[in-house]
């Protein structure tokens, strides 16, 4: 696509994104049923992508949509007598957005509430993303199914169950309390961050929209929230990876662990704006686990102005975001960062122990970190052992190749 | 809408129970009952015998057949219920974290499928 093209259609997108999300979210908060909500606008916002990038962007592009829903249930409705019923519900429904959109200034944004609905604790936490995606953001079953690397019927029917128990179980479309807004935004900002991961671990990343999908949703709850740090943390986090994003495989595509990369391949202007959103947080005086993460980040990409990591600093980092995670994950990190701010032997006398954590057993990163740490300790062994076991845990091409090259010098300095 | 609030416990705790443990709990759920009554939220609910004294029926063949105990066999059995009206799902889960049975046990939080009758 030329480039002027891609641009109309890009905004075209947007708007048109913007618009379908808000009016899903506030048709699904009366009628508590997010597939009929979808129902009611899914051909209107097809015509609308396909429409806008050539004919511009129409001036109210929430009447528009409405518009054309409802011409498109009235066609229904003729055509298909046996479903008058359904199509007249919806029709009903479409002109109550009509009032809407003539009568008030704007269709309130009732967006939030649908994230929280959709990122609900009672339901399973593996559709709360996929679940997002569909109801904010529009995107098809067989795109989300596609992302997450499952069949579209199976994806399909995972978020046809999860709308039917929004309905039937009652879950509501509202922003808690303040009492109880923490732990829910937990949930919800789980489901953006498993979101930008996924797109994230995939091995053609560039290729790969869903780290820019969990942006567009980590920048619309900092803008519905803008009050709540740990908003801005997740969304600052997430810029501080994106930044990395071309120096992250090299020109054979071939994994490039952090610390190698070239960092004039980092991009700056996210960088700052992740410094940016984190210091915004850091002011609100509200500590939590995406600020940290962020923060451990920012360490990192001070190295562009300096020249070096500040391991002390992401030691004292990793300590405090164990102590909010108690994951085994974090403990990895902060013993790594112990091996570089103090000893090799401290750095693997800090490794979490595999008894106390079994799932490290099937953690690739753990025995690559292991081995990393022994092979220093001249323990070549035991090093070429743990690498043996990432290797085989690993499934990315590219990270495994990265392994093996690791491994075979090792072999190579044995001889 | 209508859920059911289902107390799931281990019934061995409730045999060893001292009195005056026992009275406790009787007297916290009186003051849950009650809050429940006094929001207007009370449709229904009660205590359960012990699954020692349940029976299990089903038809096979024709026959009945009825057998002793409950149908599932688990350390924690279903000890009550509340049958309670909520204006949605977060109301619902909030009143089964402050019935009693959340402290000790388990609570299942279930919709009512309302039928027409």
């Amino acid at each position: 696509m030329p480039n002027g093209e891609q641009l109309a259609h890009d905004a075209a997108q947007r708007v048109a994104r913007e618009s379908y999300g808000r009016l899903v979210a506030f048709l699904a908060k009366r009628t508590r049923d997010v597939a009929q909500a979808e129902d009611a606008l899914a051909e209107a916002f097809v015509a609308a992508l396909k429409d806008w990038p050539l004919a511009g962007i129409p001036d109210n592009p929430d009447a528009w949509l409405i518009a054309v829903a409802k011409r498109k249930h009235i066609d229904t409705t003729r055509k298909n007598k046996s479903h008058a019923d359904a199509a007249g519900h919806l029709l009903l429904l479409a002109e109550e957005l009509e009032d809407m959109a003539t009568s008030a200034p704007a269709i309130p944004d009732e967006r939030l509430g649908l994230m929280f609905a959709c990122a609900h604790p009672a339901l399973d936490a593996s559709v709360r993303s996929p679940l997002i995606l569909q109801a904010v953001l529009g995107l098809t079953a067989e795109q989300i199914a596609e992302a997450f690397l499952v069949s579209p019927t199976t994806m399909g029917q995972r978020l046809s169950r999860a709308k039917a128990k929004i309905r039937v179980a009652g879950i509501p479309f509202r922003v808690p309390e303040p009492s109880e807004l923490g732990d829910r935004l937990e949930t919800v900002l789980e489901a953006i961050y498993a979101c930008f991961a996924q797109g994230w671990n995939e091995a053609d990343h560039l290729n790969n929209a869903l780290t820019e999908e969990a942006l567009w949703l980590g920048r619309l709850v900092v803008q519905l929230l803008p009050d709540e740090a740990e908003c801005l943390g997740l969304l600052s986090l997430m810029l501080f990876l994106q930044s990395r994003r071309k120096a992250r495989r090299g020109l054979d595509q071939v994994f490039v662990p952090l610390l190698e990369q070239d960092i004039a391949l980092w991009d700056l202007a996210d960088i700052d704006a992740a410094e940016g959103l984190l210091h915004r947080a850091g002011r609100m005086g509200k500590m939590g686990r995406y600020q940290l993460e962020a923060a451990i980040q920012s360490v990192h990409a001070a190295r562009r102005a300096t020249g070096n990591t500040d391991w002390q600093a992401l030691c004292l980092l990793y300590q405090a975001l164990y102590q909010v995670t108690a994951s085994a994950v974090v403990k990895l990190n902060w013993a790594a960062a112990i091996a570089e701010s103090y000893s090799v032997a401290a750095g693997v006398a800090a490794l979490p122990d595999a008894a106390e954590f079994p799932e490290l057993e099937r953690f690739q990163p753990y025995h690559a970190v292991r081995a990393d740490l022994l092979a220093r300790l001249g323990k070549t062994d035991e090093a070429l052992q743990a690498y043996a076991k990432a290797i085989e845990l690993e499934t990315d091409n590219s990270v495994r190749q990265f392994l093996t090259e690791r491994a075979l010098r090792l072999r190579g300095a044995l001889n | 809408m209508q859920y059911m609030l289902m107390i799931y416990g281990d019934e061995s705790g409730m045999v060893n129970m001292t009195k005056k443990d026992g009275e406790q709990m009787s007297a916290a759920y009186a003051v849950y009952t009650e809050a429940l009554q006094k929001a207007g939220a009370m449709v229904g609910g009660d205590r359960l015998h012990s699954s020692a004294d349940a029976s299990t029926v089903r038809i096979n063949a024709g026959k009945t057949k009825v057998l002793n105990g409950p149908y599932a066999e688990s350390k924690e059995q279903l000890a009550g219920y509340y049958l309670i009206e909520a204006k949605d799902l977060d109301e619902a889960i909030a009143w089964a974290a402050k019935c009693p049975g959340a402290q000790t046990g388990v609570m299942e939080v279930r919709p009512v499928w309302k039928m027409v009758m």
